[in-house]
C-alpha cells in the first residue's frame, strides 16, 4: 500500500506542530512526570524515584501555596475586571473626543509597548518610599507627612502591584474596545435615541451587545498572556515583604531554582498551567458564543 | 422655557468640560510614569534623591548613558553585550517564527479541515502555559543538551513562545484577502504556489509585517524564560539585565532609568508602525471567524 499524500493543511501546520512539540509539549510531558518525583537539582538520582502523588498532597497541605494560589486569583480577578471597566471607560472618553483623536489613539498605546519587567521597575521606583515620585508628590502637596512603605506593607505592595498591572493592561482592552466602538454603524444608536432610550439604555442594550466580542477579544489575548505579573512581582517586591505578595509563578520560581526542590515545583507548575488553561477556554468560548450572537444579528 | 434652555446648555457644557478633565486625567497618568523615566535618566543623581524632592530640573546631561555604552565601567553592566543579544535573538526568533506561522495561518485562513477550532484552541493553549512554569523543564532539557546559555536554546524557545500567536494573527490578515483573486490568478495560469506569492503575499504584505514586529517585542520583552535559561554575557538579553542593577548594587536609579529607556526606544518606534494594522488584524480574524 502506497503511504496517502499528506494533505495541504496537515503539510503547512507541520513545522508548527514540530516546533511546539519539541519546545512545549515534550518538555510539559516531562514536567509532569518529574512532578510526581522527589527530584532535586542537587540530587539527579532522585529523578528515578516513583511517589505518585506525594507532591501534589504536600502542596495541597501547604498554607502558602494556598495563600499564593487565592492571592494570585484575586489578583487576576481584581485586575482583569477593572481593566475591562477602565479599557471601555477610555475607549468611550476618546472615541468622544472631537479632535486630536489619532494623537489620543497613540497616546493610548504607549503602555502596551513596556515589557513587563519595565513596568515593575517603573512602579517600583515611583512607589519607591525614600524617592519615589508618589511620596514625594504626597509630600510636597501635604497630604502625608511621612513616607508611605509602599512596597514594605503587604497590603499596600498588593496595591502597588495591582496598580503596575492594570496601568500596563488597561490599554490592550481600550484599543480593542475602541475598535469595535469605531466599527459600529450608527444608524441603531439613532435609532435607539428616536425611540427615546436614556443614554444608558442605549448604551446597554445598543452599544454593548455589539462591542462585547471585542472585549472578550481584548480578555482572551490578555489571558494567553497572564502570568506576566510575574515579571512584574519579581522586580518590585520578589513576592516580599515576607511572602506578603507571593504569588503562585513567584511561589514556583523560589521553590524550583531558589531550594532547588523541581519535583514540588512542577507539581505547582501543573496547578498554574491548569489555571491558565482555565482562564483562556472559559474566554475562548465567551468569544466564540458572542461572535455567534453577532454573527446572528449583524 | 427659557430656564429649560439654559439648564440644558448649561449641563451640557458641564458634560463637555468633564469629558476633557477625565480625558487629561487619563492620558497623565497613561503617559506619565514613561516621562518620568525619561526625565530621570537625565537628572544627576543628587537631584533625584534630594529631600525635599527638586520638581523643576536644573541640570540635565546624558552622563547615564554615556556611563552605560562605555563598557564595563561604573555601574558595570555590559550593556552592549546585552543588547547585542537581545537584538539577534529577538530577529532570529522572529524570522522563524513568521515563516512557520504564514505557513500556519495560510492554513486556517484557506482550507476547511476536520478539527479545525479545536486545533486552534490548542495552539493557543500552548502559549497559555506561564513562562516560569515552562521555563522548569526546559532548564532541565537545555542542561542536558548543553544549550542553556547560548543563542540557539533562546531563539528556539521564542520561536514556539510566537508561533501561536503569530499564526492566529496571519490567519485574520489572510482572511481579509478575498479568496477569488487568487482564484482568478490560478485561472490565468498561474499555479497555487504563484498565485500565493504574486497575489495574496502582497495583500497580507502589511499586515504579516506588523505580526513580525509583534513577534519582535514579545521575544524583545520575555523576562521569564530568559532569566533562567542565560546564565552570562554570552546570552543575557536585557530585561535581565535590568534586574541585574537591582540585584547586585546599592540601586542606581539613575543608571536603571537609563537602561530603561534604550529598552523601551525599539518597542516605542516598533509599536507606532504597526498600530493600525495591529488591531484589524486581531479583530477581524476574531470576529468575521
Amino acid at each position: 500500500m502506497r503511504p496517502r499524500r499528506l494533505s495541504a493543511p496537515v503539510l503547512l501546520l507541520l513545522p508548527a506542530f514540530i516546533v511546539l512539540a519539541a519546545v512545549v509539549l515534550v518538555p510539559l510531558l516531562l514536567s509532569l512526570y518529574s512532578s510526581f518525583t522527589p527530584f532535586r537539582l542537587t540530587r539527579p538520582a532522585t529523578f528515578f524515584t516513583f511517589i505518585w502523588f506525594d507532591n501534589y498532597i504536600s502542596i495541597f497541605a501547604s498554607r502558602d501555596f494556598w495563600w499564593a494560589f487565592g492571592r494570585t486569583v484575586l489578583l487576576l480577578t481584581v485586575a482583569l475586571n477593572l481593566e475591562m471597566l477602565l479599557g471601555l471607560g477610555l475607549a468611550m472618553l476618546v472615541e468622544k473626543a472631537s479632535r486630536g483623536q489619532r494623537l489620543l489613539r497613540t497616546l493610548m498605546m504607549f503602555p502596551m509597548m513596556f515589557s513587563p519587567i519595565l513596568v515593575g521597575f517603573q512602579f517600583k521606583f515611583m512607589f519607591n518610599d525614600n524617592v519615589g515620585v508618589v511620596n514625594n508628590a504626597l509630600q510636597s502637596l501635604g497630604l502625608s507627612n511621612s513616607a508611605i512603605p509602599w512596597l514594605i506593607d503587604g497590603g499596600l505592595a498588593f496595591f502597588a502591584i495591582s496598580a503596575a498591572e492594570i496601568w500596563s493592561s488597561t490599554s490592550v482592552f481600550a484599543i480593542l474596545i475602541l475598535a469595535g466602538l469605531l466599527a459600529m454603524p450608527k444608524e441603531p444608536i439613532e435609532a435607539a435615541r428616536v425611540d427615546g432610550c436614556t443614554p444608558w439604555q442605549t448604551f446597554r442594550y445598543v452599544t454593548w451587545p455589539f462591542v462585547m466580542p471585542f472585549a472578550y477579544i481584548a480578555m482572551t489575548i490578555r489571558s494567553l498572556d497572564v502570568a506576566r505579573a510575574y515579571d512584574i512581582v519579581k522586580i518590585m517586591t520578589d513576592g516580599g515583604p515576607a511572602g506578603r505578595t507571593e504569588l503562585l509563578w513567584t511561589l514556583i520560581s523560589r521553590t524550583a531554582y531558589g531550594d532547588a526542590r523541581m519535583g514540588l515545583a512542577n507539581a505547582m507548575a501543573y496547578v498554574s498551567i491548569i489555571l491558565s488553561i482555565v482562564f483562556t477556554v472559559y474566554f475562548f468560548r465567551k468569544l466564540a458564543a458572542a461572535r455567534v450572537q453577532i454573527g446572528a444579528e449583524w | 422655557m427659557m430656564d429649560d434652555n439654559a439648564t440644558a446648555r448649561f449641563k451640557r457644557r458641564l458634560l463637555k468640560i468633564a469629558h476633557q478633565v477625565g480625558l487629561l486625567l487619563a492620558m497623565v497618568i497613561i503617559c506619565l510614569p514613561g516621562i518620568w523615566i525619561m526625565l530621570t535618566s537625565l537628572r544627576p543623581p543628587v537631584e533625584i534623591m534630594a529631600k525635599p524632592p527638586v520638581w523643576i530640573p536644573q541640570e540635565i546631561n546624558l552622563d547615564a548613558y554615556v556611563a552605560m555604552f562605555s563598557g564595563v565601567g561604573k555601574g558595570g553592566i555590559p550593556v552592549l553585550e546585552y543588547f547585542r543579544n537581545s537584538l539577534i535573538i529577538s530577529v532570529t526568533s522572529t524570522v522563524i517564527a513568521i515563516a512557520i506561522g504564514m505557513a500556519g495561518g495560510y492554513a486556517f485562513a484557506r482550507f476547511r479541515f476536520r478539527g479545525k477550532s479545536g486545533l486552534f484552541l490548542g495552539l493557543m493553549l500552548t502559549r497559555t502555559v506561564p513562562g516560569i512554569a515552562l521555563s522548569l523543564p526546559l532548564f532541565f532539557v537545555y542542561a542536558r543538551l548543553g544549550i542553556i546559555d547560548t543563542h540557539f536554546g533562546l531563539i528556539l524557545a521564542y520561536v514556539a513562545l510566537n508561533i501561536p500567536f503569530t499564526i492566529w494573527l496571519i490567519d485574520g490578515f489572510f482572511r481579509q484577502v478575498p479568496k477569488d483573486l487568487a482564484e482568478a490568478a490560478q485561472i490565468d495560469g498561474c499555479t497555487r504556489w504563484q498565485a500565493f506569492w504574486q497575489v495574496e503575499f502582497p495583500l497580507a504584505g502589511p499586515g504579516i509585517a506588523s505580526s513580525a514586529i509583534f513577534a519582535f517585542l514579545t521575544s524583545w520583552n520575555e523576562f521569564a524564560l530568559a532569566s533562567q535559561l542565560t546564565r552570562s554575557v554570552n546570552s543575557k538579553t536585557l530585561p535581565v539585565g535590568l534586574l541585574d542593577y537591582t540585584a547586585e548594587f546599592t540601586i542606581d536609579w539613575r543608571g536603571m532609568c537609563a537602561l530603561a529607556v534604550v529598552m523601551i526606544i525599539p518597542a516605542l518606534t516598533l509599536t507606532f508602525i504597526v498600530q493600525k494594522h495591529l488591531v484589524s488584524g486581531l479583530t477581524s480574524g476574531a470576529v468575521k471567524g
